[in-house]
């Protein structure tokens, strides 16, 4: 099926006026069918992670060039540049690729699942759950898990980890009405958010200034104290989550037709739904746990990558790819561009709240539905 | 509503329900014969029960419609069929098998069905929409296949959409789009198809290319076809069997001359009607008769139970 008629542009849903063809090109890899359109954006939206993620090695207050962070990467940099390279900066930047990678998928996960953009980790619960345990630990812990020392040991993972999987059962499971119903996930995981928001700033304001410093800048979303210590198990995460996601790629698309038809074309939805919502929490929760919940990642990146992919539901890969460009982009913002350093958080909330109003003002029914 | 379900018609095709008990005869005793059987299942909502006992067959090879008034649960017994509503008692046999017994995959593989509201999914071409059919067919070990594409051009084909094949599927009129729909449930190669109120939203003349369609595919593929249809003269010109639910349970079932009678219309819908030979096609055809109550039970009387030929 290689179609000559191929859509030219990149639109939205929406946008897809009658008449047009809808056809898109293949291509046939090991019997399978790639999708032209999102492997050719898939590629260069690689690229261009890699070449920001290059641009926010050497940002910085030493006179490093691009030439010699590959170089340095390589293995063949000076003592100095490995210093710098390998200790100062990769790990903010691969901290930043591994946690928007992980929020990208997330949302793409649950976006798809629920049939509705707005149903991402930040806003059902799952990231405000992650807060609330891991905020529990900094505060209770008198401190030990100073972020900005980069002592994170287990306790802030496992405490967000835990947050996460109980908000997310818990919410789930009120929203289930023989099947699920993605207002009422939505206006639940509100709920939940509002509440466990009020009890993090319970406990901030009764906790010793210290904490309370510590918890506030981690609950900013900042990816400033980052270590290798707290990027390893994103990785470790993303290697073993990912692989599982995709295997729920074929279920994914035939939900989009609906519980009933998912379930006439085979799909074990229980175990679909147990699989794509655990693969979402560990991720969104790994992700919080390194960097903090970093607002609107989960609910952008899909987004975009839908639209500049032309599908109907956010790719995968593609949406993680996404994320990852994002973070390791609104971070060398916040570093290298603004007067004074700004938690990566604030830049993301700052640019991703007014695309979340967009998007509200400008969707049309069918768009959020399916 | 909690009836044992009965049978108060002669059993008048091979092929209708067993008595109470579903224990009449061991399995397999029709091997050949039954594509879905239904053993003493209850079916509830919630707390709600709906069918209690129910035993109801369906007949290999035939067009079965499953009629009755709204509310009736005739959609929750298609549903029960299409394993989207576990019976909280009782099984559900698919070819002689229990279904809770084998995978969802390989379930789909012999019974597909087209729900009541499916979504149509946004940027995807006709052709992309009926390739989900071959889903149950596909693994991670065996993907696409020529004999995949083959069969989405078959079944596009069959349902006259090879024109519209790259169209986006959301601009479809109602009538392509229900096509499309069934197109999928081709693609997917089940002997036996559940289709619930396949003709809602349509008009007369898309109702009609439905259900010609839905006896093509009965006719030339063998398929069995088990509906629900709001539309009793339709039921009765596309079906070789009604099964009229109400009250609970099986009220009438057999050939559509032996159901459509002005005793089980009034009875399954609270509807006075004459029932005539359809002049196009000789089928029953229901005409609603416009009675006062009284005169209405007089003229009943009159007609009897002989079925009103003009």
């Amino acid at each position: 099926m290689t179609g000559t008629d191929v859509r030219a542009d990149t639109a939205a849903p929406t946008a897809a006026s009658p008449g047009r063809g809808a056809r898109r090109r293949e291509l046939r890899i090991l019997g399978r069918r790639i999708d032209l359109q999102v492997l050719v954006v898939t590629v260069v939206v690689l690229v261009v992670v890699v070449f920001v993620a290059l641009l926010g090695i050497v940002a910085g207050s030493s006179s490093l060039t691009i030439p010699d962070a590959l170089r340095t990467l390589l293995g063949a940099g000076t003592g100095a540049e490995q210093l710098i390279v390998f200790e100062l900066r990769l790990p903010r930047v691969a901290g930043a690729l591994v946690v928007g990678c992980a929020l990208g998928i997330a949302g793409a996960l649950t976006q798809t699942f629920a049939r509705n953009p707005l149903a991402t980790p930040d806003i059902i619960g799952v990231t405000s759950g992650a807060a609330f345990g891991a905020v529990a630990v900094i505060v209770f812990s008198g401190g030990v898990y100073a972020v900005g020392a980069g002592t994170l040991s287990l306790g802030v993972p496992l405490a967000a980890t835990l947050g996460a999987l109980i908000t997310a059962a818990i919410v789930y499971g009120l929203s289930w009405k023989g099947g699920v119903d993605s207002f009422r996930l939505i206006l639940i995981g509100i709920g939940a958010t509002a509440t466990l928001m009020g009890l993090i700033r319970w406990f901030i304001a009764r906790a010793q200034l210290v904490e309370a410093a510590t918890a506030s800048q981690w609950l900013a979303g900042s990816l400033s104290g980052i270590s290798w210590t707290s990027v390893v198990p994103v990785v470790v995460v993303l290697l073993i989550v990912t692989p599982i996601a995709m295997t729920q790629t074929f279920a994914l698309e035939i939900g989009r037709l609906g519980d009933d038809m998912s379930t006439g074309l085979g799909v074990a939805l229980q175990r679909h739904r147990i699989i794509v919502i655990a693969c979402a929490v560990v991720l969104a929760a790994a992700a919080v746990s390194a960097a903090g919940p970093i607002e609107f990642i989960a609910f952008v990146a899909p987004q975009i990558a839908r639209r500049i992919a032309g599908t109907g539901r956010p790719p995968l890969l593609l949406s993680g790819f996404m994320g990852a460009l994002v973070v390791v982009g609104a971070d060398l913002i916040a570093r290298a561009l603004l007067p004074s350093p700004v938690p990566v958080g604030i830049i993301t909330a700052i640019v991703g709240a007014p695309y979340l109003i967009w998007l509200l003002t400008r969707r049309k029914e069918r768009e959020t539905l399916r | 509503m909690t009836a044992t379900s009965q049978n108060p018609t002669p059993a008048s095709t091979p092929a209708s329900t067993t008595a109470d008990d579903g224990t009449d005869g061991p399995q397999g005793a029709r091997p050949d014969g039954v594509a879905l059987q239904a053993r003493a299942i209850t079916l509830a909502y919630d707390k709600a029960v709906i069918f209690e006992g129910l035993d109801l067959s369906v007949g290999q090879g035939e067009i079965t419609t499953l009629i009755g008034a709204n509310g009736s649960g005739k959609s929750t017994i298609l549903k029960a069929f299409g394993r989207l509503l576990s019976p909280t008692a009782g099984t559900i046999e698919l070819h002689g098998t229990p279904m809770r017994s084998q995978s969802a995959r390989a379930v789909a593989r012999q019974l597909a069905i087209l729900p009541q509201k499916p979504l149509t999914p946004t940027a995807t071409s006709v052709r992309d929409l009926v390739s989900r059919g071959r889903h149950p067919h596909q693994s991670l070990w065996r993907p696409w296949t020529a004999g995949d594409a083959a069969i989405i051009d078959a079944a596009l084909a069959a349902t006259g959409l090879l024109e519209l094949a790259d169209r986006d599927a959301g601009s479809l009129s109602g009538g392509q789009l229900q096509r499309a729909w069934i197109a999928l449930v081709l693609a997917q190669e089940a002997p036996t198809i559940l289709l619930d109120e396949p003709t809602t939203f349509l008009d007369l003349s898309h109702q009609l290319d439905v259900l010609r369609l839905v006896r093509r595919i009965n006719r030339e593929r063998g398929s069995t076809v088990v509906m629900v249809l709001h539309d009793l003269s339709l039921a009765a010109r596309f079906s070789d069997r009604l099964v009229v639910i109400g009250r609970g349970r099986v009220l009438a079932d057999g050939a559509p001359w032996d159901v459509l009678t002005p005793e089980v219309l009034h009875d399954a819908f609270d509807l006075e009607a004459l029932v005539i030979a359809d002049p196009a096609t000789g089928t029953p055809l229901v005409v609603p008769v416009e009675f006062e109550t009284e005169e209405g039970s007089v003229m009943r009387s009159l007609l009897g139970s002989a079925n009103l030929t003009l």
